[in-house]
Parts: C-alpha cells; sequence; structure tokens
C-alpha cells in the first residue's frame, strides 16, 4: 500500500476517466454479438460433432437407441457434476464427490440386496451418509480452514477405503428392481427417467443461482470472499453449506447409479471424478461464459459423452474417453484463463 | 550480469574520494504530473543520508529509479562511486552489486531459517550444477552474524524471530550482499538504501537497529535513510535531503538543523483557502460514542460523532489511523472496546461484519480490488449486494426491479458508463468508488467507515465523491474516514484526531484544519512517544 501512495495512482490516472466514455453503444453491440457467440459456442460444437458422426455412423449413430444410450446413463454424470459446481461456485474444491457417489451406491446395494432393508430406508441412509461427509469437509475447510483440495483429497482416499471395507471388495447386485424402474426403465417421453431428474436438478439450480438473493450469495463468496464478508454475508456458512450441498447431491447421484446397475461394485467410483470436473469447467465457457452454470455443465456432459461415444462407435478403444476428458478439462481451464487475460488487458486500457 | 550498467570511464579523480551515489537532473513524470522535479543528490561515502518528504513527494519514485523500476527522464545522469551509470538503469539489478535495498516489508521468507535467508541471494546465484553446503553455510552464517554484533539463532525461522531481529537481519544480509559483491572482503563500500525499516518496531529495536545502521557505516558503507519519522531521522543520519512536491527543497547538515525547520520544509508554508463554512450541527446528544477502542496498534481510543459530523483519523504509517474503518466494523482481528450507536451498545470484540451491517453500519475499504468489490462481476451485481432481500417477491429475485433500480442509482451518482450490466473492473477508479459509495448509501447508514475513500481516484471525481459525502452527512450519517490525503481531510473534516503510537495525539477542529497545519501535526505528534515526555512539541495525551 504504501508503494502506491507515492507515486499517486491517483493523478496518473487522471486522463483515463475525464475522457468521455468511449462509445458504448457501439461497443455494447460488438460486445453482445462477441457474447453470443461465446455463449453458444459450444452448444454448436456439440451440434457439429452430432452431425459429423450421424455422417460418419448412419446406421448405429443417429438412433433412437443410441440418444437413449447417450442421454440415459450419463445421467449420474450430469447430477454429480451439477452438485460439484456448487462448492466451485463459493470458491472451494470438492474432490471427494466421486467417493461420495461410490459410498452411497455401495450403501444402497448392501442394506437393501445384503440385509434386507427397504428400499426407502436404504436410500434415506445414504443420503444421510453424504450429509455427514459433507459435514466433515465443511469443519476440515471452514472450521479448521484447511485447503479444500488437500482436505477433500484426504476424504477421498478415507472414503475408497470405507466402500472397499464394507463391501469386501465384491460387487453387490440384487437391488430391488424398483429402484431400476424409476431410474432408467420407465422411460418418459422416451428417455429414461434419470435423464429427467438431471434436467429437474439443473432447473432448479439455475433458479436459486440466477433469481435468489441466496445464488448471489454463492457468487460473491466465491469471486470475492472479503467483499462478501465485509458485505455483511456469513461466508462461512455459505461455504460450509456448499460442501454439504455438494457431498448430498453426490450420494444422490450414487442412489441414482444403484438403480442403473441395479448393483454397486467397489472400483466404479473413481471413474466419475474427472469427467465431472471436465465437465463443470468446460461448462463455464459456455451459456454464461466465465461462471460456473447449470446449463453449461449439462451442455459439457452431453457434448463430452457424444464425442465419445461416436469415436466408440468407429472402433476406437476405450481409452479414448481418458484422453477425451483430459483434452477437454485442459482446454477448458485454458480458455477461461485467455477470457481472464483478455479482460485484464481491457481493464489496463481502461485505465483502471 | 554483474556490473553491465557500468560504463568504465573514470570522472577526473578529485582528491576527496568521489560520492558513493550522485543524482544529476532527475525528473520522471506521470501522466502529466511530474513525481520528480530535476532532482539532484549526492550521498557521500561512509555517510547516512535521511531522505524525508510527505506522502507524494517523490521519495519512492526516486528509490524505484535506484532500483531500475523506473526510467529516468533524458538529461538525468547518475554515478556510483565516480563512475556514470548508463541510464535507464537497467531493471533487475545493474546497481544491485553497489546498492543494496532494505524495504518496510524487508523481503525476508517467514518459514525458512536465518541461515536460509541471509544466504538467499549466493545460492539462488550458483549455478545449477552447484551443490550447497548448508553446514558451511551455517558456519558462515554464525561468522557474519558475529562480526556484527547480531546475536540471532541462525537455525531459528524468520517466524519465530521478534520483528526488531526480522529487521536486523534483512539489514545484514543487505549489507554482506554488498560485501560479497566485491569480493568477500572486509570493506563494504556500496549504499545501503533503508526505505521505511522502523515503522512496526518497538522503541528498544528501533535503537538497536541504529547501532547497526552505524556497524555497517563503520565498515564503509553509506547509508540511505528514508523515513517519516523526524527524530529517527535526526538521531541517526549526517545529513537530510528534503524533498516536497517532486522537488529537492535543501539538503541540511543534521547537526545544525532543527525539527522545526525540517517540518516547515516538508510541509511548506502555502494555506489552502477555506472550502464553504462547515455546517454541522453540533448541538444534542451524540449520535455514535465509541471507548476503549483497542486493536493491533491502536490503544483505548474515546471518541464521540455528532449527527452529520465527518470525523478524521490520520497520522504516520505504523500510527493505528488506518485500523480504526475496521475496528469500527467487526473486521480486525483482536479489536476491543464498545461502540454506542443508534442508542444501542456493541461490543467491538464480538461484532462481526454481518451485524454491523445490520446495525447500518457501512464500510468502504482501501483496498477496493480485492475488499472492496468482486471486480470480475458486473455493476448491478456489485451495486445491489446490500439490497438484495428488497428485491425478493415471495423468495424470487425480480430482475426487472433490479435493473431499473440500478439505473437509477447509477444516474443519481453519476457514474460512468451507465451501464448496470457492464464489468465493474473496466470502469474508471473514481467510477468504481462512485458504485461503492452508492451501493452503502443505499443502505442509509447511521455510521459511514471510509479508509481512503479517494485513493486512485482522479480529481474531477474526487470533487464528486466530497459532494456525495456531503450529501450524505445532511442526511444525518456519520462518517468517519481514515486517511493521509492531508487536503482531503481539509475539504471535507469537520474534526481531525491526530493518531501517533495508537493514541490520539491533537485535536483539530474548524479554522485549524488546513492541508500545512495537519502535516505539522502529524510530524510533530509521530515523534513523540507517548511513553517518553522527552520533548516539549508533543501533542496533549488524551
Amino acid at each position: 500500500m504504501t508503494d502506491v501512495t507515492d507515486v499517486h495512482p491517483g493523478r496518473q490516472r487522471t486522463p483515463a476517466s475525464t475522457r468521455p466514455a468511449p462509445d458504448r453503444q457501439g461497443d455494447r453491440t460488438r460486445t453482445s454479438h462477441r457474447q453470443l457467440g461465446s455463449r453458444l459456442a459450444l452448444p454448436a460444437a456439440w451440434i457439429v460433432v452430432l452431425i459429423v458422426f450421424s455422417l460418419l455412423k448412419p446406421e448405429t449413430f443417429p438412433t433412437a437407441a443410441n440418444f437413449q444410450t447417450i442421454f440415459g446413463s450419463q445421467a449420474v454424470l450430469v447430477v454429480l457434476a451439477l452438485g460439484l459446481l456448487i462448492p466451485l461456485t463459493t470458491g472451494d474444491f470438492d474432490v471427494s464427490v466421486a467417493q461420495v457417489l461410490a459410498v452411497s451406491s455401495m450403501l444402497v446395494a448392501l442394506l437393501n440386496a445384503k440385509h434386507g432393508w427397504p428400499l426407502g430406508a436404504a436410500i434415506a441412509v445414504a443420503l444421510a451418509a453424504g450429509v455427514l461427509v459433507g459435514a466433515i469437509n465443511a469443519l476440515l475447510v471452514v472450521g479448521l480452514q484447511l485447503d479444500s483440495f488437500i482436505a477433500t483429497i484426504g476424504m477421498s482416499s478415507v472414503l475408497t477405503g470405507v466402500v472397499y471395507s464394507i463391501s469386501g471388495g465384491r460387487t453387490i447386485s440384487g437391488i430391488d428392481d424398483q429402484l431400476s424402474n424409476v431410474v432408467v426403465l420407465e422411460r418418459v417421453l422416451g428417455l429414461a427417467p434419470a435423464f429427467w431428474y438431471g434436467l429437474l436438478l439443473c432447473a432448479a439450480l439455475w433458479f436459486v443461482f440466477e433469481y435468489t438473493p441466496l445464488g448471489r450469495r454463492l457468487l460473491f463468496t466465491g469471486r470475492g470472499r472479503n467483499v462478501a464478508r465485509l458485505s455483511g454475508i456469513r461466508v462461512g456458512r455459505v461455504r460450509a453449506g456448499a460442501l454439504v450441498a455438494s457431498a448430498t447431491i453426490a450420494a444422490a447421484a450414487g442412489v441414482l447409479y444403484a438403480g442403473t446397475l441395479g448393483g454397486a461394485d467397489p472400483t466404479s467410483g473413481a471413474q466419475f471424478l474427472f469427467p465431472a470436473f471436465a465437465a463443470v469447467f468446460l461448462g463455464s465457457t459456455t451459456i454464461v461464459p466465465g461462471r460456473f452454470n447449470p446449463w453449461g455443465t449439462v451442455v459439457a456432459v452431453y457434448f463430452l459423452v457424444s464425442g465419445i461415444t461416436g469415436l466408440q462407435l468407429l472402433g476406437a478403444q476405450s481409452y479414448v474417453q481418458y484422453l477425451f476428458y483430459g483434452i477437454a478439462l485442459i482446454v477448458a481451464v485454458a480458455l477461461a484463463q485467455l477470457v481472464r487475460m483478455r479482460r485484464v488487458r481491457e481493464e489496463a486500457s481502461a485505465g483502471v | 550480469m554483474a556490473g553491465t550498467g557500468i560504463v568504465r570511464e573514470r570522472v577526473a579523480a578529485p582528491e576527496a574520494p568521489p560520492p558513493i551515489l550522485s543524482l544529476r537532473n532527475v525528473s520522471r513524470e506521470f501522466s502529466g504530473v511530474r513525481a520528480l522535479d530535476d532532482v539532484s543528490l549526492e550521498i557521500r561515502r561512509g555517510e547516512v543520508h535521511g531522505l524525508v518528504g510527505e506522502n507524494g513527494c517523490g521519495k519512492s519514485t526516486l528509490i524505484k529509479i535506484l532500483a531500475g523500476y523506473y526510467e529516468p527522464e533524458p538529461g538525468a545522469a547518475i554515478a556510483l562511486d565516480g563512475v556514470p551509470v548508463a541510464l535507464p538503469v537497467p531493471a533487475a539489478g545493474g546497481l544491485a552489486d553497489r546498492i543494496s535495498f532494505v524495504h518496510q516489508h524487508l523481503a525476508l521468507i517467514p518459514e525458512l531459517t536465518v541461515v536460509e535467508n541471509l544466504r538467499m541471494r549466493s545460492v539462488a546465484r550458483a549455478g545449477l550444477g552447484a551443490t550447497v553446503s548448508w553446514s558451511r553455510e551455517r558456519r558462515r552464517a554464525q561468522e557474519t552474524l558475529a562480526r556484527y554484533g547480531v546475536d540471532i539463532d541462525p537455525a531459528a525461522t524468520v517466524l519465530s524471530l521478534s520483528p526488531t531481529d526480522r529487521a536486523r537481519l534483512a539489514i545484514v544480509r543487505a549489507g554482506e550482499d554488498l560485501r560479497a559483491a566485491l569480493g568477500g572482503g572486509d570493506a563494504v563500500c556500496g549504499l545501503l538504501v533503508l526505505d521505511e525499516p522502523t515503522v512496526f518496531l518497538p522503541r528498544e529495536g528501533i535503537e538497536t537497529l541504529f547501532g547497526l545502521v552505524e556497524e555497517v557505516v563503520a565498515r564503509g558503507a553509506s547509508v540511505l535513510f528514508v523515513s517519516h519519522d523526524l527524530d529517527e531521522v535526526r538521531s541517526v543520519t549526517d545529513r537530510i535531503t528534503v524533498l516536497r512536491d517532486g522537488r529537492v527543497q535543501a539538503t541540511l547538515t543534521t547537526a545544525e538543523t532543527t525539527k522545526q525547520q525540517l517540518i516547515e520544509l516538508i510541509t511548506g508554508r502555502e494555506h489552502v483557502a477555506r472550502p464553504p463554512a462547515r455546517d454541522c450541527a453540533r448541538d444534542g446528544a451524540p449520535q455514535v460514542r465509541v471507548s476503549g477502542l483497542t486493536a493491533r496498534r491502536i490503544r483505548d481510543l474515546d471518541f464521540v460523532l455528532h449527527r452529520g459530523e465527518v470525523v478524521a483519523f490520520t497520522g504516520l504509517i505504523g500510527s493505528g489511523a488506518e485500523e480504526v474503518p475496521y475496528a469500527l466494523f467487526g473486521a480486525a482481528e483482536g479489536a476491543r472496546g464498545q461502540l454506542e450507536l443508534d442508542g444501542a451498545t456493541h461490543d467491538l470484540a464480538r461484532l462481526t461484519p454481518d451485524a454491523a451491517v445490520r446495525h447500518r453500519i457501512g464500510l468502504l475499504p482501501g483496498d477496493r480490488a480485492n475488499q472492496g468489490s468482486a471486480p470480475s462481476l458486473t455493476v448491478l451485481e456489485n451495486l445491489l449486494l446490500l439490497a438484495l432481500p428488497r428485491f425478493r417477491r415471495r423468495g424470487v429475485l425480480d430482475r426487472r426491479a433490479m435493473r431499473r433500480e440500478a439505473q437509477s442509482m447509477l444516474d443519481a451518482f453519476d457514474v460512468r458508463p451507465r451501464d448496470p450490466l457492464a464489468p465493474y473492473g473496466t470502469l474508471s477508479g473514481g467510477n468504481q468508488q462512485k458504485v461503492l459509495l452508492a451501493k452503502w448509501f443505499d443502505s442509509e447508514p447511521s455510521l459511514m467507515l471510509l479508509d481512503e475513500p479517494t485513493q486512485g481516484v482522479d480529481v474531477g471525481a474526487r470533487e464528486e465523491i466530497f459532494e456525495l459525502l456531503r450529501q450524505r452527512t445532511r442526511a444525518g450519517t456519520c462518517i468517519v474516514v481514515a486517511s493521509t490525503d492531508y487536503e482531503q481531510l481539509d475539504l471535507i473534516a469537520d474534526r481531525v484526531l491526530v493518531l501517533a503510537h495508537g493514541r490520539i495525539a491533537t485535536e483539530l477542529v474548524g479554522d485549524d484544519i488546513t492541508r500545512a497545519r495537519i502535516a505539522h501535526e502529524v510530524y510533530v505528534a509521530g515523534d513523540a512517544w507517548p511513553s517518553a515526555g522527552d520533548d516539549t512539541t508533543g501533542g496533549p495525551e488524551r
């Protein structure tokens, strides 16, 4: 602070703001065109992917069965990514979501299939486990002020251990068909119910982020924690709530996953982590560019899955998905950084 | 790389050794404002040379030119030890061999040990293939510390040292860097720049530090000592240069200079024309009463504010003035005291920012980019953050009403561009500040706290901000402002409380509030330690 006082930052900048505001009207239409472009770039890319693969594989790609698979099977990922979106918005990582999913699906499978609990009770326990993990994460990250990345990595490993210990390392099957019915089998408008659950959650989150004071508080907590605090937002509570929400939603995703498989296997949790992060970060480059946003996340999930499915139909090995998700995550983060650098330059030239 | 800035061509050798540093005709302008105007300065060998002046007088610019951070304008000449330096001074230390800097923040790495910090530079310079023998480094560090008579454990982490020991370590390191540059002999011939090294030190620490400065000088180094504290400058320097408005006012021999002379040279004698008479009704009971306010630097302050009154806190760096707004908002750790506001009493130790907002207190932080706003969000989002509950219709934000309201607030506060959806960070400093004032004033605070409200704000917007503040006080809001911009205080304050070492040293009211008078009181008060009744010029203690 003392460094700047002596060189009169105020006086230096005199010309910048006495200069009449540059033709903002013209500026605005130009920027709004550019904005519209960046808003819709990813959905457009998705459509291109769909068209290209439809032309390359006309018998297998553009079929009802294939789209049912794409939309239905990835609903679990959609729900998980939407949960992850919440702490990322408040500025915290939650790396444990994938293992929460694994624990939750395993609990449903064990309690229902092995111990004969009613389905409702098993699901309630699974969701409660999510709340508990979220609360512990919140205690570590907000209470003890640990770095969220490190704390949730630790939690993730602990949960992996829990899954193996309660399952004995075995795949558990035989969950009540009722769950599979309400998750995948009883199609609505030709698509699995899980897809509609994801869409519903997306709409709900979009509503909260855009149309409620809570959404604004989440946003400010992530973008300017000090500003939020000095404007009277109880930042600690907001962050803790976000971590509990993400773990609870991850547990719900686990329930859907159990329904999709009709069982649970201890190894499957980890495979969701990367796609979820890739989808949320890629999603932040579209619809509302520069912000983690639910519709962008959903579009990103289906963009990624369509690409991978298409490549696999063309004969690519299943490892192609790892390449695809990894590249998508890096590209997404790089794009966001480029936008930020451009904005910094614009701010600098605006004399701020 | 070393020495690339020095042209090997000796100037005609006089009998006396040439000055270690000589500056001729150094000027520097920033967007039409002359920060340095034709400055010439000479620092002799083995001399401690003081550099004093108000905030904004050009001290920092001068030091940054020496560090190669800014280029001087053409026509300047700098010579080191009689050898002209090619200009501009190459950034990343062309002079670094012969000039070593110790800044207020010391540039030590707190988690590392004393040895590691001490040897940072030589370790950083070693080639990639070199190995570091830490046992040898430790032995050397021990020798070094012993040579300067500094008793610090070389294995301790800097974190565990007292502030005084940290400052000593930084100075020893700077001296050692100079010595190393000369091939490691015993003589240290170079210039040590100490930029406000004493601000955060206790009094005993300052004396220890001065002992060390003398030790360094005894080994042949010269010292440029930059400080606000005139007593310190007078006790440690041989000569003093005074800067005002970028110009050298005088270079004086310390032994022949009184403090009064220095103050006059620093502050000038000009008197600013009085602004419109202050129309503050002082009758009736105070609206705000603060008692026993204590925080990291401030000690037990008591003061009151009447309805619509603007009370300013000022002082030298480290006086604690800048802590007052945060302490009253529950945003300063460890603050204590009582705040009486609108008939209710609040315990400041338990006050949190969200409670403060509920009690209708507002805070405009000095660090606009990190604490005042979220620059990446829109103007509207920043503007209406506090007002969100007002736009809730059955739990849903009425976005159209928000747009309308934001638009009318931007009109009322004359924010340009009038675009609620522009990213906040793209606004100019003055407009950014107006948005934040609009944000807080919209909540109709009883007590508004401001920290450097016009920092980074251009002259035109400054006037507008003052007018907005006046409007607000007419509506009954009390304002507490912390600032070191005396001219600004002259224009807006009804009362100025000058702090020194955490206590109120002087109170100025009415016609006594002038830029020159405030500056005078700040320097006089800043030198008087509250515990020592040494000086007749010390302000009244309360």
